[in-house]
């Protein structure tokens, strides 16, 4: 009976399959390399309609193949599929809008909805969102697609200092403005946030990004108190956008079942953000910097630093744009990028020397995009680690070749 | 005609990065350089208990989520021993509550080691008042393997408590009781129940077990069935780190190589080699040594060169910090292990931090601070020319 139903429940989906029109099927073909502001990443994605229905779907995945070395050490030949993600969005009504993200890393085994929020649209100055938010801190948190970057790798700074991708449930006003050639936007949200695991986990560092592995606090927040996230940006058409951004709040619990159990400690971060594109050479330029302050107890292991602090910078050249291969606006793009991080920002109080665990890195590119939505990337990672006593440096090396790719 | 080029260009260049792969990588760094990896000669299943520890020392960081503290010194072996080297002042630990044989009296003040950090929330401990206290820098921890399995017969012999042969350099065991769980060597020496211990700085730890065990529990606060009880509380507490862990940490430690030197054809090293022998430093810091048996092959019966005889002796008043362990006296430390002097400053930070508490910031200095039963060397040294000086220091610098 039930391979009959199975059988039955087949021959309906072959013929609904069957039935549906492909030219229902409308691409909503978005130049996502080209934007307004870096706000507007989560609007900037080509989505799939299906004829007039209210959904759109997309998403993007990205998959390489990598061999990199440290110091005569390496684990060989690595293919991986980074992530695929899937988008969701819809306009419910007159001035409502649901936009969504769910993530699939590590084949599977990591699934996060990094964005989920729905858009009350007032006035263009004066939006409401609500729901999981992605924290506007830097620009890279904001706007992470993949197929966006000619990178397989996201910037160090940005996944393993600042912990993108960072997404919290909270609510926000956000808006934007033009006047000529200026445009002006801001954010601010708040949202559940950090936990005591930024300073202790098992990378022996303060690491934001360790609160990611909490789910508890799309539930509650760890300290009871909200993480407050502003941004404000500012374009001018021919000097590029400028972002200015601020991340802060309590991040342990100081109090449990109404006893006293630790001080408050405050989390701080700083970020300014860049990018343009030079017109006579269409050089697309975009870096990132931040600022972490911690709290760490007086007598905590000096290894967990209280101030943080790196960034990146990619510079990317178009060399040729034209059809080829039979792709109508393909191109070839050369690219570098340069990062940095220190973990720890400090001297040692017995010695006074500098504490060391850092890192630094250079990544010349070169990638073909057969459109803008796909990129095939090759990459050459030079990177030097500094651990934190300051010892000579790790050196590290490889190549990647991956591709990424919206859908 | 272009097109099929173009993707056979693309082909071929693919093929080209792939193949070239081993050629853009960092080469490893000479063998010499390291003081990490492990000894020749292991079989394919100890390679793999050595990787296994080596995930545990190297890689393992503790945090509350897996047993951390909640007292603490270190969050990791790695925290301390970096690159397997010696640690620095920033990683050092203070023992503090015995000034002599009768054993330690501060034992339920928290002693013998303070754990001077401690989660957030907690409070570390501080030095209890009237106890004498004394700081340890962390200690290389390569060639442990070969120290270990010397023979107490042999060390027996080094020793000279009464100076019978007038060198003015006596030197003498530590003598103490076993832990619980220690199974004493199988051609043990005891003495009143004591056995002679050998690790440490005042040679005051039995075997690389009992080092690793109270390592996990004193340094990190992790407690193994060996050591149950916590730090903390006082009370005994479920293990956090599985006795195979702590068994494949012990085999790691066993089996790291012997530091190799460097240089050792350089006219100059070979100077500073027999003057390290013309001024008496090798009457303590023994060039050769050899092991007994050993379970682990490639440790049977081998000659090593450590610079270290495993004996106390009397390094005079200004290294005497009014503390002890085992039966040395304040005044007296285990000679400690040259080899791989010279390769200290790989793991402290480009710098020199020597002697016990890492007060020496030189190689020069640290001998400048050698006193008591090295007073004579240490004159000796002073006597020297500088070019002497030189090669004396060049020599130590190649080990």
């Amino acid at each position: 009976m039930k391979q009959l139903i199975t059988l039955l429940l087949l021959l309906i989906a072959g013929m609904a399959q069957a039935q549906i029109d492909t030219t229902l099927l409308q691409i909503n073909k978005t130049d996502s390399t080209q934007q307004g502001l870096n706000m507007d990443a989560v609007y900037d994605r080509p989505f799939l309609n299906l004829g007039k229905l209210p959904v759109s779907v997309g998403g993007y995945m990205e998959a390489n193949w990598q061999y990199m070395g440290t110091e005569g050490i390496t684990e060989g030949h690595e293919f991986q599929m980074r992530r695929m993600t899937l988008f969701v969005s819809s306009t419910i009504g007159k001035k409502l809008k649901f936009m969504s993200e769910i993530e699939f890393e590590e084949g599977g085994n990591h699934i996060a909805i990094e964005f989920a929020s729905l858009d009350v649209e007032f006035h263009p100055l004066f939006n409401l969102r609500g729901g999981i938010i992605m924290n506007p801190i830097g620009a890279f948190n904001q706007n992470h697609d993949g197929p966006k970057w000619e990178f397989t790798d996201r910037p160090i700074s940005a996944t393993q200092m600042l912990p993108s991708t960072w997404s919290n449930a909270g609510f926000g006003l956000f808006g934007k403005t033009y006047k000529g050639d200026w445009m002006l936007g801001y954010e601010a949200y708040l949202s559940g946030g950090f936990d005591h695991t930024i300073i202790d986990n098992d990378q022996n560092r303060t690491y934001l990004p360790a609160s990611k592995a909490n789910f508890a606090r799309f539930e509650e927040s760890a300290s009871g108190t909200p993480l407050t996230t502003g941004k404000v940006a500012v374009r001018h058409n021919n000097f590029g956008e400028l972002g200015l951004s601020y991340m802060g709040g309590i991040y342990n619990t100081f109090e449990d079942d109404g006893a006293a159990v630790d001080e408050k400690r405050r989390l701080q971060v700083f970020a300014i953000d860049y990018n343009h594109t030079l017109p006579k050479w269409n050089t697309f330029i975009t870096g990132e910097w931040a600022w972490i302050n911690v709290d760490i107890p007086n007598n905590y292991t000096q290894f967990y630093g209280n101030k943080q602090q790196g960034g990146f910078v990619d510079v990317v050249q178009p060399l040729i744009s034209k059809k080829m291969l039979g792709w109508e606006k393909a191109s070839l793009n050369l690219a570098c990028r340069l990062e940095y991080v220190d973990w720890n920002v400090g001297t040692f109080q017995e010695t006074g020397y500098t504490i060391g665990d850092h890192l630094w890195s250079v990544m010349p590119a070169i990638s073909f995009r057969p459109s803008q939505q796909t990129v095939f990337r090759l990459n050459y990672r030079i990177q030097q680690q500094v651990d934190v006593h300051n010892n000579p440096a790790e050196k590290t090396a490889g190549i990647s070749l991956g591709l990424s790719t919206y859908f | 005609m272009l097109k099929s080029s173009f993707k056979v260009l693309i082909l071929i260049l693919i093929g080209l990065i792939v193949l070239s792969c081993e050629d853009i990588l960092p080469s490893a760094p000479m063998e010499s350089e390291l003081l990490d990896g492990p000894m020749e000669g292991l079989t394919h299943a100890q390679s793999a208990q050595f990787i296994r520890g080596d995930v545990a020392f190297n890689d393992e960081l503790f945090h509350s989520g897996n047993g951390l503290g909640p007292l603490f010194v270190a969050t990791s072996c790695v925290s301390c021993h970096a690159g397997d080297g010696k640690g620095l002042p920033s990683t050092s630990l203070t023992r503090f509550g015995q000034i002599d044989a009768t054993g330690n009296k501060f034992l339920h003040l928290g002693g013998p080691q303070l754990q001077n950090r401690a989660l957030p929330g907690y409070t570390p401990e501080t030095i209890p008042e009237g106890a004498t206290y004394s700081v340890f820098t962390p200690p290389a921890v390569t060639g442990l393997g070969f120290l270990q399995y010397v023979t107490d017969e042999d060390i027996l012999a080094l020793a000279d408590p009464d100076d019978l042969d007038d060198d003015g350099i006596s030197g003498v065991p530590n003598w103490d009781y076993i832990r619980d769980f220690t199974i004493p060597r199988p051609d043990a020496i005891t003495r009143d129940g004591k056995y002679i211990h050998r690790f440490g700085k005042k040679a005051s730890v039995y075997d690389l077990l009992e080092q690793t065990v109270d390592a996990y529990n004193q340094d990190m606060g992790i407690n193994s069935i060996f050591d149950p009880i916590d730090t903390f509380s006082g009370l005994s507490i479920d293990p956090e780190i599985s006795q195979q862990t702590i068994r494949d940490v012990v085999f790691y430690l066993e089996t790291l190589k012997a530091p190799i030197p460097r240089d050792q054809d350089d006219p100059q090293v070979q100077q500073g080699k027999a003057i390290f022998s013309q001024i008496q430093c090798a009457s303590c810091h023994l060039p050769e040594m050899k092991t007994g048996y050993s379970p682990i092959e490639a440790l049977s019966y081998k000659t090593f060169h450590p610079y270290t005889d495993l004996l106390l002796h009397d390094m005079g008043p200004e290294l005497d910090d009014g503390y002890t362990e085992g039966s040395a006296l304040t005044s007296e430390w285990r000679t400690a292990p040259l080899w791989g002097l010279g390769l200290s400053k790989n793991s402290q930070g480009g710098h020199y931090f020597l002697m016990h508490d890492g007060r020496a910031r030189s190689i020069e200095e640290a001998i400048l601070l050698h006193g008591g039963e090295a007073e004579n060397s240490k004159n000796l040294y002073v006597g020297l020319d500088q070019s002497e000086k030189e090669d004396l220091i060049k020599f130590l610098e190649s080990l």
